[in-house]
């Protein structure tokens, strides 16, 4: 039977990027862009995208009947992947917007980068936009065929933060360094955009197509 | 290792194709947007910008195809600028695959414009594109205004102070653009270039006067910028994006390679 991966649509913007990649490198899968909480209930993987500000984000997420069919593909086993906010909606709560309650499928905080400098005393630029290296804190199949510091996409202000260090599974450098990948059993969350990421975001998606955990 | 300063070359695009020329190819068509975005994507472009000078309402929708077909090949961000005046034309662009869009002379018409784009579709995805000119004379110290109809209309207004605001209103980045530079091969402006990457907290992109590696170069060790943006230099082929970025590696700049 043909496998479906269903690609968030809650109505915040380019969210057909990620499913323009996925069918890029999809084998045999049928990518589904839905609004339909039942499709993500019986999908077989979820991608989770997210852009724009985690108020809108979790408004339109709840109003769709998403939070609920989030949290049970997280606790189903069903592979799922959270890209930028839909990384960051997977944390407990966001300080963004005046403080968001978030998903709670990883027990981290989203925090703003404030004001930070360089190792040569430059002030960082906010949003962190461009290509930045992500180091594999440890062994994932998600990493499969992607160097270590290898470069990523990343536009983002906010970061995730408090995450526990056996959930990180690559970290980046910005001021500090942040969680730029995390894991949990079947749920694999990235800061940056692997559908902007050629080659190495379009080996992740494939890698994500192939994970069976 | 951080952060990679970014190169970003810039298609021209008129009904869906490049013009501006590329080498072996005449001025006026200079081919197919997409097949140019390909090309640099696999040199190692890390973004490409697509500025849509395409004057018609008929035109619009050839764009938005164009964009579209891009989307579904190119996977590094794609910027698409020229003729952004609604927020009905920043969706259309979005849903069409592009993940930011480029506002510049209906920012200077109403800046609120700028801050409704961002509360709608988030400061990631607003570039506000900067088109300064030195209205300043020898004697006195530097001042810049922006300028609109492709440098020839001036607007009165400092172009320092409207960077300030735009990022104030949600803009995510700034495109500059040194008109007294744009097309001379002469180098960036350094001075605006640096007055306002200081003056502002989002990334700023160089553009206008690029003709050799070093001007590159200068523009980031010189002027600040987090990244620049060139047409002619890559459309003739005169160098490729991959040789750039090498140059800049060799002169101690952190590059994606």
């Amino acid at each position: 039977m043909t496998e479906i991966v269903a690609v968030l649509d809650y109505g915040m913007g380019n969210l057909h990027s990620a499913a323009k990649a996925l069918e890029k490198v999809a084998d045999g899968q049928k990518i589904v862009v839905t609004s339909d909480p039942q499709v993500v209930a019986t999908a077989d993987r979820v991608v989770f995208p997210g852009v724009g500000a985690i108020r809108d984000c979790m408004r339109e997420l709840a109003s769709r009947g998403f939070d609920q069919a989030v949290r049970e593909a997280a606790s189903r086993g069903t592979p799922l992947l959270g890209i930028c906010v839909g990384m960051q909606a997977l944390m407990s709560h966001s300080e963004e917007n005046g403080g968001i309650e978030c998903l709670g499928v990883f027990p981290g905080n989203v925090v703003h980068f404030g004001e930070r400098h360089s190792e040569f005393g430059d002030r960082l630029k906010v949003p962190h936009m461009g290509w930045n290296q992500v180091r594999q804190c440890q062994p994932h199949p998600m990493w499969a065929g992607i160097p270590d510091f290898s470069r990523f996409y990343f536009v983002h202000s906010y970061h995730v933060s408090g995450v526990p260090e056996n959930q990180q599974a690559g970290t980046c450098e910005y001021g500090l360094e942040f969680p730029a990948a995390v894991c949990r059993g079947n749920v694999f969350a990235v800061q940056f955009h692997p559908e902007k990421s050629a080659p190495h975001g379009l080996t992740l998606l494939e890698n994500f197509l192939r994970w069976a955990p | 290792m951080g952060l990679a300063k970014r190169i970003i070359p810039c298609l021209d695009v008129d009904k869906g194709r490049v013009v501006k020329g590329v080498k072996f190819e005449s001025i006026r068509d200079a081919g197919d947007p997409v097949e140019v975005a390909k090309r640099y994507n696999d040199e190692g472009a890390d973004e490409i910008t697509f500025l849509d000078i395409t004057a018609s309402h008929e035109g619009r929708d050839t764009t938005l195809h164009t964009v579209e077909r891009m989307a579904s090949q190119v996977f590094i961000p794609l910027t698409v600028g020229g003729g952004v005046r609604t927020l009905q034309d920043i969706r259309n662009l979005l849903n069409a695959g592009a993940d930011k869009v480029s506002i510049n002379s209906a920012a200077v018409h109403n800046p609120e414009f700028v801050r409704e784009a961002a509360d709608r579709f988030g400061s990631q995805c607003i570039v506000v594109a900067i088109d300064a000119k030195k209205v300043s004379a020898e004697s006195e110290s530097n001042r810049w205004e922006i300028f609109t109809h492709g440098g020839r209309k001036p607007t009165g207004i400092d172009a320092i102070a409207w960077a300030r605001q735009m990022t104030e209103y949600g803009a995510g980045e700034i495109l500059l653009t040194s008109m007294d530079k744009d097309g001379t091969k002469d180098g960036f402006d350094i001075a605006v270039t640096r007055a306002i990457s200081d003056a502002v907290t989002v990334p700023v992109i160089a553009s206008g006067g690029v003709g050799t590696l070093q001007h590159m170069v200068n523009g980031v060790l010189q002027g600040g910028a987090d990244a620049v943006l060139a047409a002619s230099i890559f459309h003739f082929a005169e160098y490729t994006i991959r040789e750039a970025k090498e140059y800049m590696v060799a002169a101690g700049i952190e590059m994606r390679l």
